[in-house]
């Protein structure tokens, strides 16, 4: 009995504690997404801003400078020239215009298209559903970076094709976050009353339950933008989609491969600007699940 | 269970027929004309259609598909016309280079990221804790073939304590072939000198491959110590004097089994298909370096093979884990 009473106070203690540290906890992770949404919006003024931003525009527009050739790291050059006397740190500005961009595109079609698989799929159920999905995990079962460079390089050079063919194995994820979501809220309260209302499905659908599941989309749209960063800068790694003189990460990078070690500035900037673009999305989208999608908080 | 495992077996053949004609479906929708490529370049209009007739091309397409699907179960899978050899034999030669990468990854991932897990899950919000959560966090953003040039440029080039890329010397005579994967055909033939140059050439490649699935299984090791230290059962086991470590051991590594399976069979598939840029990196002679090669020259029937290879794969690792799941914890129900 004494015992029991002694544990009472310590437990709460413990609890306290507890919450406490649980607090702590989640202020240090929202400490590290302000830092993640600190280094998002730089890229985002880099990439809108770049043109005027860069010390020497006219190597973004694919001005060469043969007398400056691979001088390293200095005052004139932060991150020193390249094989064609570029200045690398105007090309890795710029090249965050074409990163997010693409990045942004991919992810928000894949939702689009995504969401409007899944939504179908889970409010009509049935042999609907049944088709969509098998298609959808299907589409899952491809490699996914092969099929998206297979596609990229058999419709040509250009972003708009790249993303086309990123996106072609991306939206399955969508799908199958979103037709989750709405079979969960098909059957809920308000839905019945639109549905015994009148409202048509298409209505429902969209009116209705999709705004309500914005929230996890977003969440995934936010961490899966880091992702799509990584693929575009992969392909242009390869030699697909993207192609120089445009000042894309993954073409800088892989250019830069012929000349280590010695020019070894030309390869570390670019490839650090990749590595920090996808950490700052991953830190930004971890913030965001927290905030919106409290069930998933850990 | 066996009931279970043979239903399993039996709707893994709509699955991969399924996936034979999405990759056909996909490759003939895609512009280009194969035929015109396989012909070459000075080919006239009469030998392209001569060509067409002979690849069976001019059929309609639902022929076409019977013919090419009736072919991959007789082990035809068509001809690359880069390498001028059936898809089928050069998928033999390079499949296993590719897992034998994937494998070591994974290994190296389990290894590494195991301790790391349970070291941060045990000093939970202390400096361990933060020191491996920084780091997972860090490799899964960072590039794998930006950590392999990263990797070359130190281990290879600065230091010279690495071979630059490739999977075994040229001048060697690599040990005899027997499961495809040198390291252990080198074990296997004794030659433990080849064993060890065949890890030489395996090291970078490995950890660049492993970042993702060692920042997964970290992750997963430390919410599952977290969530055992905190059980009741755990709690009995302090109060009786046990000590923290044998509780750790007896109880938290249990876990560790599990959450190495998930990631293993998660990890095997989607690997096979990402070790693209790291075998470009390291020249490495898998299947990701022989597709990209297929890709840039649209060669479509290497680029169909390899597709379809690793789906299959994919679809294959995930029933063997889902097997394995009901072995090794019998919480796990089948219908």
């Amino acid at each position: 009995m004494s015992a029991v009473a002694g544990n009472i106070p310590s437990s709460a203690a413990a609890a306290r504690l507890q919450n406490w540290r649980r607090g702590l906890y989640r202020f240090r992770q929202s400490w590290l997404s302000v830092v993640g949404l600190a280094i998002v919006v730089l890229l985002l003024v880099a990439a809108i801003a770049g043109p005027w931003l860069v010390p020497y525009p006219e190597h973004v527009a694919g001005g060469i400078n043969t007398g400056a050739r691979f001088k390293p790291p200095s005052a004139q050059h932060w991150f020193g020239t390249n094989e064609l006397g570029q200045d690398v740190l105007s090309l890795v500005v710029a090249g965050s215009r074409v990163s997010l961009l693409a990045g942004l595109a991919v992810v928000t079609l894949a939702a689009i298209v995504g969401t409007v698989v899944g939504a179908v799929a889970g409010y009509v159920g049935r042999w609907v559903d049944e088709a969509l999905m098998r298609f959808t995990d299907l589409m899952l079962t491809l490699p996914s970076l092969i099929l998206a460079m297979a596609v990229a390089a058999a419709l040509g050079p250009g972003i708009a094709n790249m993303v086309f063919a990123i996106v072609l194995s991306w939206w399955p994820g969508f799908a199958r976050l979103v037709r989750g979501e709405v079979m969960a809220r098909k059957e809920e309260v308000y839905v019945q009353a639109a549905r015994a209302l009148g409202a048509s499905a298409p209505r429902i659908l969209f009116r209705h339950i999709l705004p309500n599941i914005v929230s996890p989309i977003i969440v995934k749209a936010s961490l899966d933008m880091g992702f799509a960063i990584l693929t575009v800068a992969s392909l242009g790694f390869v030699g697909i989609g993207v192609k120089p003189p445009t000042p894309e990460w993954g073409v800088l990078l892989s250019l830069a491969r012929g000349y280590l070690p010695d020019y070894w500035w030309t390869a570390i900037f670019p490839g650090c600007a990749i590595f920090l673009a996808v950490f700052a999305f991953n830190l930004l989208g971890d913030g965001l699940r927290d905030v919106l999608d409290p069930r998933a908080r850990r | 269970m066996l009931r279970y495992t043979l239903r399993r077996i039996v709707l893994l053949i709509p699955v991969l027929v399924g996936l034979s004609l999405l990759v056909f479906t996909i490759s003939h929708l895609l512009p280009g004309d194969p035929v015109k490529l396989a012909a070459g370049p000075q080919a006239t209009q009469a030998d392209i259609d001569s060509l067409a007739r002979e690849l069976g091309m001019d059929k309609p397409l639902p022929v076409q598909y019977w013919n090419y699907a009736t072919g991959l179960v007789r082990g035809d899978w068509g001809q690359s016309v880069l390498t001028r050899r059936p898809v089928w034999d050069d998928l033999k030669v390079f499949l296993p280079a590719t897992l034998e990468l994937v494998f070591a990854a994974l290994a190296f991932a389990v290894i590494v990221g195991i301790p790391a897990g349970l070291l941060s899950g045990v000093y939970a919000n202390r400096w361990p804790d933060y020191l491996s959560r920084v780091v997972s966090l860090g490799a899964i953003s960072m590039p794998r073939f930006f950590l392999g040039l990263i990797l070359q440029l130190v281990f290879a080039m600065a230091l010279g304590w690495l071979p630059l890329g490739g999977r075994f010397p040229i001048i060697d005579e690599p040990p005899p072939a027997l499961t495809g994967f040198l390291t252990i055909d080198a074990l296997a033939a004794g030659q433990f000198g080849a064993f060890w140059v065949a890890l030489q050439h395996l090291a970078m490649p490995a950890i660049a491959m492993s970042l993702s699935p060692l920042a997964t299984i970290t992750r997963m090791m430390r919410a599952s110590t977290i969530e055992v230290l905190q059980q009741d059962y755990v709690l009995t086991e302090r109060a009786l004097g046990l000590s923290q470590k044998l509780i750790v051991f007896k109880y938290v590594l249990k876990n560790a089994m599990t959450s190495s399976l998930t990631v293993i069979g998660l990890y095997v598939g989607w690997l096979l298909g990402g070790t693209v840029l790291v075998e470009t990196v390291f020249d490495w002679p898998g299947i990701g370096l022989y597709a990209t090669k297929a890709i840039v020259s649209q060669d479509f029937m290497p680029v169909m093979g390899v597709t379809l290879a690793i789906g299959t794969i994919f679809i294959l690792s995930n029933l063997v884990v889902d097997l394995l799941y009901g072995l090794l914890n019998p919480k796990v129900r089948y219908e």
